[in-house]
């Protein structure tokens, strides 16, 4: 009877022990804003503080309208003239990022393969791709820039 | 020997003591109640109108260099697929690169190198589906995550978190508009996030800001005076995959049984 009291005893210091153990791996590892939200434990379980990281995400483009013609407001009046109106500068000057200070020029993207995005004919049916205008790449002009013939802010002033 | 009352209380005594702290902890925890205060003024909600998408894929190209997406790996939080549906009943789709660089030629891209040209006069009718993480009111890959690494938050946006995310891509699998991926810098599940960054600032996500053509909206279902409000509740928009039950929040204009 006395043997199996001591191990009795001794049992039940290790499970305490194991107990002790993992609530302190717990309360080190644990995020302390690690929880249940309000959905419950099916859809609930988060790191509230990782809201945070994604609301912090640098941004890289504006499209802000404002934010280029206040420097460049002969590009911005000539293509707002223009049915290129639609097309936001970055689309094809690429993300302002912290311009003017870095970087300090915007590479423009003058592929031709830019421009057949929309210019090259797909007449589909029910997609307003139909209704704008295309030419085969093949055939026209095809070691040649877009840019050295047609003006991209204002394509229908005429060949340069 | 242990006698059979003993074990018995014990084993009672055991599990209470393994129990309470536990419990404890569960319901005192103070972080706990902070994580669950709700914020019902916005639910972020998503139209896209398929007649008015050309297929140029610059809200492709502004979403991968806006989130840091690597350009050149065949991954993307959004992408836009192209369907062809000719007129003895055969139907084409594809999205090469996800539409990154757009669609510049007729021939559709049947996997393996292999391509279909198909002829103006034999197409019935053909269009563009720009496609993103659908926000699901009931999202699978949050339920399925063994780790808390994928919520919700009050707004309805999905994010993951990838500090605590450990790479075991369940949610990729649960997810049934295939809108997740493995992040090739970060080894974690990535997914749209509605520009989380940019509409927290008032400003709109990258596709939609991108888009020529106003394909793309955003707004807050929660406000009756948002456009985009006003276009789900008075015209006539489809969902996508209705009879899984998970509630997508992206709403579509011009959707065919064909797009699944």
């Amino acid at each position: 009877m006395s043997t199996g009291t001591r191990r009795g005893s001794s049992s039940r210091w290790v499970v305490v022990g194991l107990v002790v153990i993992v609530l302190i791996i717990r309360a080190f590892y644990v995020p302390s804003d690690f929880g249940v939200g309000q959905r419950g434990y099916m859809y609930g379980w988060h790191r509230a503080g990782d809201a945070g990281f994604w609301k912090n995400f640098p941004v890289s483009y504006k499209f802000q309208n404002d934010y280029c013609s206040s420097c460049h407001p002969e590009n911005y009046n000539s293509i707002m003239k223009s049915p290129h109106a639609i097309i936001h500068c970055e689309n094809c000057h690429g993300p302002v990022l912290n311009h003017p200070s870095d970087p300090p020029k915007l590479k423009v993207d003058k592929r031709r393969a830019l421009c057949l995005r929309c210019h090259y004919p797909l007449p589909y049916p029910t997609s307003g791709r139909a209704n704008i205008p295309g030419i085969d790449p093949v055939k026209h002009y095809p070691d040649n820039e877009c840019v050295t013939c047609h003006n991209p802010h204002n394509p229908l002033e005429g060949l340069k | 020997m242990i006698s059979r009352r003993k074990f018995l209380k014990n084993t009672v005594k055991g599990i209470a003591g393994v129990a309470l702290p536990v419990a404890a902890i569960e319901f005192i925890d103070p972080k706990k109640i902070f994580a669950e205060k709700p914020d019902a003024k916005t639910r972020w909600v998503f139209v896209v109108n398929t007649y008015k998408c050309v297929g140029c894929g610059f809200c492709v190209k502004a979403c991968k260099i806006e989130n840091k997406v690597p350009y050149d790996a065949k991954v993307t939080r959004t992408w836009v697929e192209r369907y062809v549906m000719l007129k003895d009943g055969q139907v084409f789709a594809d999205s090469p690169m996800g539409a990154r660089d757009g669609y510049t030629t007729s021939k559709i891209a049947l996997g393996e190198n292999r391509f279909k040209d198909i002829k103006p006069e034999d197409i019935d009718k053909a269009f563009f589906v720009p496609k993103l993480c659908n926000q699901c009111d009931n999202p699978p890959c949050v339920q399925v995550c063994p780790v808390g690494a994928t919520f919700q938050l009050p707004d309805g946006v999905v994010l993951v978190d990838r500090t605590w995310c450990i790479g075991c891509g369940y949610c990729i699998m649960a997810c049934p508009y295939g809108v997740r991926f493995f992040h090739p810098v970060y080894h974690t599940a990535e997914k749209c996030t509605f520009c989380y960054h940019r509409i927290t600032k008032g400003m709109k996500t990258a596709c939609v800001d991108a888009c020529p053509f106003g394909a793309r909206m955003i707004g807050n279902i929660k406000d009756p005076n948002d456009p985009v409000t006003k276009i789900i509740m008075t015209e006539r928009v489809a969902i996508l995959k209705e009879e899984y039950g998970t509630k997508p929040q992206v709403y579509y204009i011009g959707l065919d049984r064909e797009v699944k």
